[in-house]
């Protein structure tokens, strides 16, 4: 059994974005607070830190996880992704991206790089998805701008777009 | 926002676990997701010395279904139920339930176990398991033993779990023949925690209503098949029944508005599936 002291900080390593990463993290560290103050990961948001508003949403084993309700050493071993990974390359937008930007899916941008990561998550495995279906996976953010319109319009549109170019 | 200091123990196995817990007794708590556990403790609502993760535990991740009811066991996730092929077919309440459970973003780590232990009176998870008269499987080092919903959940975010025992597995009674299903609620949000939630089961002979978010628990009501002038009084007095409370998303006087008005959906639409 793997035993942790409180208290104490302890070696973590992990996969990020495709790197190794490693740092050290006491059990209390949110993984949220450890890839923003221990690795500089600025690009992962932190709001409500309870769950509720999934600005801090990262992809942990392919799977959307809330980093707030994570501690760090729970990511040890494991494969993390942010919004960063979701870019062919820097100064480059995914297809995805390129949508948000095209229909307006963001203003101030604060939530805008937990929501591209659930989406990337959610379109991965929804291909067709109706609108209903993107509002209830939206329903898992909270967007103070918006008012969402935007946002659905763009996966929409995403979701079309790579079903086009997938040849059946 | 940030949780207390703790020990943080990962077990290999269920029996590791259950020796930790029979060793730590109160002053461990079990994770599985985390999604109840962690919110808590970084309000400070919740402190504990240890925090046991079984959140790795292949082996407690499993939906198995026996010919009268489906057990899930302690680390399957919320995203696994929804996806488990049989759900419409076996558990229809549940097929209708599970997309209010949470949202996308957190049904891939909550899990079912986790959401029945944490037994907040207006979610889901629990309602259904009383509505349907499901149980409950505690295990400790010592024994095991399995309660009905009703004798496990006794409050709000209480139960009969013992310290050193810990929740390894829900089991919900498959569908019968010749009854009907349904589930809807009210909140404030897709996903959110429900202001009122009501489930129903229908057969030619009796009918049943549960309902979650306004007692202390969710709080589940038997009537020999009514007549349709009788269901708005029956709906009524359980309504004033089960009392309720003002808080900041709604007054007692709507909660038992939503049992009228829901309960009374919920039965019709429970008595055109009766198959």
């Amino acid at each position: 059994m793997l035993e942790l002291k409180a208290g104490e900080r302890h070696r973590i390593t992990f996969t990020l974005d495709g790197a190794e990463v490693r740092g050290f993290a006491e059990p209390r560290m949110l993984l949220s607070d450890f890839l923003r103050h221990e690795l500089g990961r600025t690009e992962v948001h932190v709001a409500c830190e309870h769950g509720v508003c999934g600005t801090c949403t990262v992809l942990l084993d392919d799977k959307p996880a809330r980093s707030c309700l994570t501690f760090a050493v729970q990511a040890s071993g494991r494969r993390v992704e942010t919004v960063r990974s979701l870019s062919p390359a820097d100064g480059k937008l995914s297809d995805l991206q390129e949508s948000f930007r095209r229909r307006h899916a963001l203003q101030c941008g604060y939530c805008t790089p937990g929501i591209l990561v659930s989406s990337e998550a959610f379109l991965r495995h929804n291909v067709g998805p109706s609108e209903q279906d993107v509002r209830e996976m939206l329903s898992g953010h909270l967007c103070r701008c918006t008012g969402y319109v935007g946002m659905v319009d763009a996966i929409l549109e995403t979701a079309k777009m790579r079903a086009s170019s997938t040849p059946t | 926002m940030k949780p207390k200091s703790f020990n943080y123990l990962r077990p290999d196995d269920l029996q590791e676990a259950l020796q930790a817990l029979q060793q730590l007794r109160d002053d461990a708590r079990i994770m599985a997701g985390g999604l109840s556990l962690v919110p808590m403790m970084n309000f400070r609502l919740l402190e504990t010395k240890y925090v046991i993760d079984i959140s790795g535990l292949a082996s407690m991740a499993y939906i198995r279904e026996a010919p009268t009811e489906v057990e899930i066991g302690a680390a399957a996730t919320q995203a696994e139920l929804l996806a488990w092929p049989n759900l419409a077919k076996s558990l229809p309440l549940l097929s209708q339930a599970m997309p209010h459970v949470g949202h996308f973003q957190t049904r891939s780590r909550g899990t079912v176990c986790g959401s029945i232990a944490h037994s907040d009176p207006s979610s889901e998870l629990p309602l259904c398991l009383a509505t349907l008269g499901g149980s409950v499987v505690l295990q400790s080092a010592r024994a095991t033993r399995v309660l009905v919903a009703e004798e496990f959940q006794i409050g709000m975010l209480a139960t009969a779990r013992q310290p050193d025992e810990m929740v390894t597995a829900v089991r919900f009674p498959v569908r019968k023949l010749g009854t009907g299903y349904a589930f809807a609620e009210m909140a404030q949000r897709h996903g959110d925690f429900a202001i009122c939630a009501v489930a129903a089961v229908v057969s030619k002979t009796a009918m049943r209503l549960g309902v979650g978010g306004v007692a202390e628990k969710p709080t589940v009501c038997d009537w020999p098949a009514l007549a349709d002038g009788e269901i708005d009084d029956a709906l009524n007095d359980f309504a004033w029944e089960l009392g309720g409370s003002d808080d900041i998303h709604a007054n007692a006087g709507y909660r038992r508005d939503l049992v009228r008005t829901l309960g009374r959906r919920v039965i019709e639409e429970a008595q055109k599936c009766l198959n």
